[in-house]
């Protein structure tokens, strides 16, 4: 809602400036978004009238004028360039010493020979218009010498007000200035209506065929307008500094009528209108070409006026082409000012792709006791601005909503805000409101007026209460509370923990959006019925995502562009399976690319690889140790990836990224990426201490060949599957394939550690438990030990 | 006996002279081994009368003391020596850097948020979750917003297939629906903090599709406003370590909230908005079977990359989302 303050100060004036103003308004709800002057910084520029113009000797497109600025003496010679200087034509005059928008000083000057002493105006130069057409012509009246700001009424400001939408009574001057008055106890002076009384009796019946979605509906013929007279200024500047721009007297007159009192208004060509109008819902199929050029199939939810033709406006929308008023064809109007419920507004707009001023009102709630008035001021200003000849008032009436009385318990108002509120302060409170009040004891009854359309329970009144006792003067009052600890599950690692753990292992966490591109979910999890958005704000951001791989790729190639060599990244995030809520588990993925480590004189280049990143994962799953099973996975190296199991159950991937991918997705060298569940990460079990045995461990390596096929984890599986006693580590050491071992092998060392708790273990007890760590070696896989 | 000084003046010299441990030990030999030139002025004793035996053993006793003190002195001058030159050899560049993995760093929004939760933490809060697909009636129906309420036109939502008419599906418009599925679960005294990725349609300079926002419960008898603004004054003002931080509240309209109200802190340039809040609708109360005549509570939201930005002075938000690696490497 954006209005002129001088406007305002018209129907209300505390004794606040404009800070103080604005600041009032927006601590009471009303935020002020904007405040802007109505026009930039000049001065020096009057009202002033062309006497005399010739043709300047030299050049062509000057002449020189004489001009009375209303300043007494001679009158002064100004050269001007405008087309539009006549004789007569009373202009504003920027006198020498004025300085203009654009810090732009007036001088006395000589153009091309001819002195000149100040400058005509156009609106552009003067900042109170964007584009002009030469000079700027005042009416006939306008007093000369007078100060062009103070004739313009330049000395305005603009505020804006963002309005949430329970606020719907100040979309209108009257609203606000009812507001400011309630605030400040200045005097309200609403406009006057006067009704005028039918000349003609021209009269069209209005018939309600939903009561309930519209039960009030006046309307008025006014016969013999003309369609064409020029709005007056005054209206056109109020206008203007609304955001409306003027189109024609009678739409202007509507849209003045919507600012001044906040009823929604409609001109009909009344020549165009067959018979009765009749408010009703549409017939599904039916059309109505809109005032904004839309061609509309109706459906039966929406509520429309109609004549015997058939739908003539869409109901509290938008009026509909064929019927609208033209200038220079209309004649003869039919005003109509009604009540549509909100509810059956609401929404419509949205469905339709536009809103209207009216609309945008109407859903929010319209005063349903004022639109007699409205009909009777604007009757008014037609008659004033156009001529013509009223009929009388038909109306048609059916239940209005019903406002049933609020209770209020003063003692419920301080126990929701904290503070006490004597029952008197609150009745003068809401009273200044506009709310009626009927005290008994501690309990009011309150019925709010046909404005409010947000006072329905009790805790909408101490808002109010709230409001007028001012939010700053409600006490803050360190809260008092039972003191309960917070549990801590022992069983859980918070995940801010997982995430310190990747960070410190050279991983930098990103945020990446969740609806990601439709090919990363089938190129990197195969997955070809992902969950679909309906109204993706780009097609690359059209699905929800059910890995966070695609987002790391993309991430890394991003980072690439930039130059950035080495690049270690991680995100945890919910995927999203499927729309139940246990379908969208949070993730931890993580990818590795470029060197080792960054570039350092200590250490030699080398890749990152697989181990180097399934050591981060091993870390970060400590103290649980997980088994890698070589598996196939769509985003992965074949010959690269593994599963993670722990405890029998799949909690993630690990893999180098395929090498399909690295090509179709411009990367110089494959990442290695992981992604596991986080619930695998922040669960842990609770630690027990173990006796720790007093006698020296022994250490024994053994080294032996086995098939290249062999798996390290089947060799581990292999020597555990013994479960000796003494054996409490085994380690490989190495992996050996060349000389000295046969084509197809490969030499594995162990360092095997043994201890025992009870003694100190003998030569004895060592070889035979190693020997049996052998035999089950060459029996499960066919190890041979190496001399 | 000028003899004795002569010797051990000749020996002093010889020991000073010496350079390295076996021109050291020659000399000794000269002078202390068995027929040294001082063990052979002992050995002349025995040939004394016994009177000048005695005085003469003295003198000689002495300058072999002084000869062999001589000789550790020089010992150790030239053992120090050989260390100094041994440490200077193997003196390094200390000045080029360590081997090995950097280390990484935490997202600023995550950083911001565990800063916030660890506050409000520190007063109790428990902090909760939820999906983000939503159903309707979570994310709008159960916190007051029924279909064609004006305020769900303030938050354009985005919409996901497989909802059933009349229950469409959605990203969650906020965390709100956090708080309702806690009240389902959980009966007051309720005080909770729900940090969480949200979603709007809306992307420019200062909106992002996808954010982040908190939001913060606390439900049980007796919770007044003038709880609301102790709690988020005293919050704002350990967030920002500003002791004299300027807040105010002033009245707005949430659907969720009745005595609304948006929070302003004054910055350098004038009021700036950090969040919203109010009294529980007694409706939100209703629909998750908590009776308002016994509680009332407060909620409020706040955006998590909105506290993100003033803290470390980011001034467009989609940085957050761009993953530049040198815009994020700041934050360790």
């Amino acid at each position: 809602m954006k209005f002129s303050e001088s406007w305002l100060r018209e129907l209300v004036n505390p004794a606040l400036d404009n800070a103080q103003l604005a600041e009032l308004l927006t601590m009471a709800g009303l935020e002020v978004e904007e405040n802007d002057a109505a026009a930039p910084a000049f001065d020096k520029v009057v009202v002033a009238q062309v006497l005399e113009v010739r043709k300047h000797e030299n050049a062509e497109k000057l002449n020189v004028c004489k001009v009375d600025s209303g300043q007494g003496g001679e009158p002064l010679q100004i050269v001007c360039g405008a087309p539009n200087v006549a004789v007569g034509v009373k202009v504003p005059c920027a006198l020498v010493g004025a300085s203009l928008p654009g810090d732009f000083k007036i001088k006395e000057a000589k153009l091309r020979g001819v002195e000149s002493f100040g400058m005509l105006c156009s609106a552009r130069e003067l900042g109170v218009s964007e584009e002009s057409d030469g000079l700027l012509l005042l009416p006939a009246d306008a007093p000369v010498g007078q100060s062009f700001r103070q004739y313009f009424d330049l000395d305005d400001r603009i505020l804006t007000l963002k309005l949430t939408p329970n606020r719907a009574d100040c979309l209108s001057l009257s609203g606000i200035a009812r507001e400011v008055a309630a605030l400040t106890g200045s005097s309200y002076q609403a406009v006057t209506i006067k009704p005028v009384a039918p000349v003609l009796d021209d009269k069209r019946g209005v018939k309600l065929d939903a009561a309930t979605a519209c039960p009030r509906y006046a309307g008025r013929v006014i016969s013999g307008v003309n369609a064409a007279a020029a709005t007056p200024d005054w209206m056109k500047r109020k206008l203007e500094r609304s955001g409306l721009r003027s189109i024609s007297a009678l739409v202007d007159i509507t849209n003045y009528i919507l600012l001044e009192l906040g009823q929604p208004m409609h001109a009909f060509d009344n020549a165009k209108l067959q018979g009765d109008i009749v408010v009703r819902f549409a017939q599904a199929g039916e059309q109505l070409e809109l005032l904004n050029g839309k061609q509309l199939t109706l459906e039966p939810d929406m509520l429309v006026i109609a004549d015997g033709n058939g739908p003539v406006a869409l109901a509290g929308i938008m009026g509909g082409m064929p019927t609208s008023v033209q200038v220079g064809e209309t004649q003869d109007v039919f005003l109509e000012s009604a009540f549509f419920a909100p509810e059956i507004i609401a929404g419509k707009g949205r469905r339709l792709g536009f809103s209207s001023d009216s609309s945008h009102r109407y859903e929010r709630g319209v005063d349903f006791g004022n639109c007699r008035n409205a009909l009777e001021r604007a009757t008014e200003l037609v008659l004033a601005i156009c001529g013509g000849q009223p009929g009388g008032v038909t109306e048609a009436l059916a239940a209005l909503p019903a406002r049933p009385a609020v209770t209020l318990r003063v003692a419920r108002v301080a126990r929701v805000l904290g503070v006490t509120v004597a029952a008197d302060e609150i009745v003068a409170m809401l009273q200044k409101l506009g709310l009626a009040v009927v005290r008994d004891g501690e309990t009011l009854a309150v019925t709010p007026p046909s404005y409010r359309f947000d006072i329905n329970i009790e805790e909408d009144l101490i808002e109010e209460v709230a409001r007028m006792y001012g939010y700053d003067q409600i006490p803050t009052r360190p809260p008092v509370s039972g003191q309960a600890m917070l549990k801590q599950d022992g069983k859980l690692r918070p995940s801010l923990l997982v995430k310190q753990a990747l960070a410190a292992r050279d991983y930098q966490e990103v945020v990446s959006y969740a609806f990601v591109e439709e090919k990363w979910e089938a190129d990197f999890a195969a997955n070809l019925q992902p969950v679909r958005l309906l109204n993706p704000i780009a097609s690359q951001m059209s699905v929800m995502r059910s890995t966070l791989i695609g987002g790391l790729v993309s991430t890394l190639v991003a980072n690439l562009n930039r130059k950035h060599e080495r690049v270690r990244l991680f995100e945890v995030a919910r995927v999203f399976h499927g729309v139940e809520a246990t379908q969208q588990p949070e993730k931890v993925a993580g990818l590795a690319h470029g060197p080792r480590l960054a570039e350092q004189w200590g250490s030699k280049a080398a890749r990152v690889d697989f181990y180097d990143v399934k050591a981060d994962v091993e870390a970060l799953l400590a103290p649980r140790v997980a088994r890698f099973e070589r598996a196939e996975h769509p985003a992965f190296h074949p010959g690269r990836c593994a599963q993670i199991v722990l405890d029998g159950a799949i909690i993630g991937v690990l893999g180098e990224l395929h090498p399909r991918w690295v090509q179709s997705y411009d990367l110089n060298a494959a990442p290695v990426l992981f992604e596991l569940d986080l619930g695998a990460l922040t669960g842990r079990d609770l630690i027990r201490s173990q006796p720790i045995s007093k006698f020296q461990p022994v250490r024994r390596d053994l080294a032996f060949v086995v098939d290249d096929a062999v798996q390290y984890q089947q060799v581990l599986d292999a020597m555990a599957s013994v479960k000796q006693p003494y054996v409490t580590a085994i380690e490989g050491f190495d992996v050996y394939r060349g000389a000295g071992v046969p084509e197809g092998k490969k030499s594995l060392a162990f360092k095997v550690i043994l201890q025992d708790t009870q003694k100190t273990l003998s030569d004895a007890d060592i070889d035979s438990a190693v020997s049996q760590l052998v035999a089950a070696l060459q029996q499960h896989v066919q190890a041979q030990l190496r001399s | 006996m000028d003899n004795v000084q002569a010797i051990v003046d000749e020996g002093l010299a010889a020991l000073a002279a010496t350079h390295d441990p076996v021109e050291l030990e020659n000399v000794k030999a000269r002078y202390l081994g068995k027929s040294g030139a001082l063990t052979d002025l002992l050995k002349q004793l025995a040939a004394l009368p016994p009177e000048e035996k005695r005085a003469q053993g003295a003198v000689i006793n002495q300058a072999k003391t002084a000869f062999e003190q001589a000789l550790n002195g020089r010992r150790e001058a030239m053992a120090a020596e050989k260390l100094a030159q041994q440490l200077a050899a193997e003196a390094l560049d200390v000045t080029l850097p360590g081997r090995g993995q950097l280390a990484g760093g935490l997202h600023p929004v995550t950083l911001v948020k565990e800063r916030i939760v660890a506050l409000f933490q520190s007063m109790g809060f428990e902090v909760a979750d939820g999906p983000e697909i939503e159903d309707d009636w979570h994310n709008f129906e159960a916190l007051n917003t029924p279909k064609g309420h004006p305020a769900r036109s303030m938050q354009d939502t985005f919409y996901v297939e497989g909802g059933r008419d009349g229950e469409p599906l959605v990203l969650r418009t906020h965390t709100s629906p956090i708080q309702v599925r806690y009240m389902q679960n959980h009966q007051p005294p309720i005080k909770i903090v729900a940090p969480g990725r949200v979603y709007r349609v809306d992307s420019d300079a200062t909106h992002s599709p996808m954010f982040h926002q908190m939001e913060g419960l606390w439900v049980a008898e007796g919770v007044s406003f003038a709880d609301l603004k102790a709690t988020l004054i005293d919050f704002l003002r350990r967030f920002f370590e500003r002791d004299d931080l300027q807040v105010r509240f002033r009245p707005s309209f949430f659907p969720f909230t009745e005595t609304s109200a948006e929070v302003d802190v004054l910055g350098e340039r004038g009021w700036l908005e950090v969040g919203g809040c109010g009294m529980v609708h007694p409706n939100v109360l209703r629909n998750v079977g908590i009776d308002p005549e016994q509680y009332t509570g407060f909620a409020f939201g706040i955006g998590l990359d909105r506290f993100a930005m003033l803290y470390y002075g980011v001034n467009d938000l989609r940085l957050f989302f761009d993953n530049d690696l040198t815009f994020l490497n700041q934050f360790r």
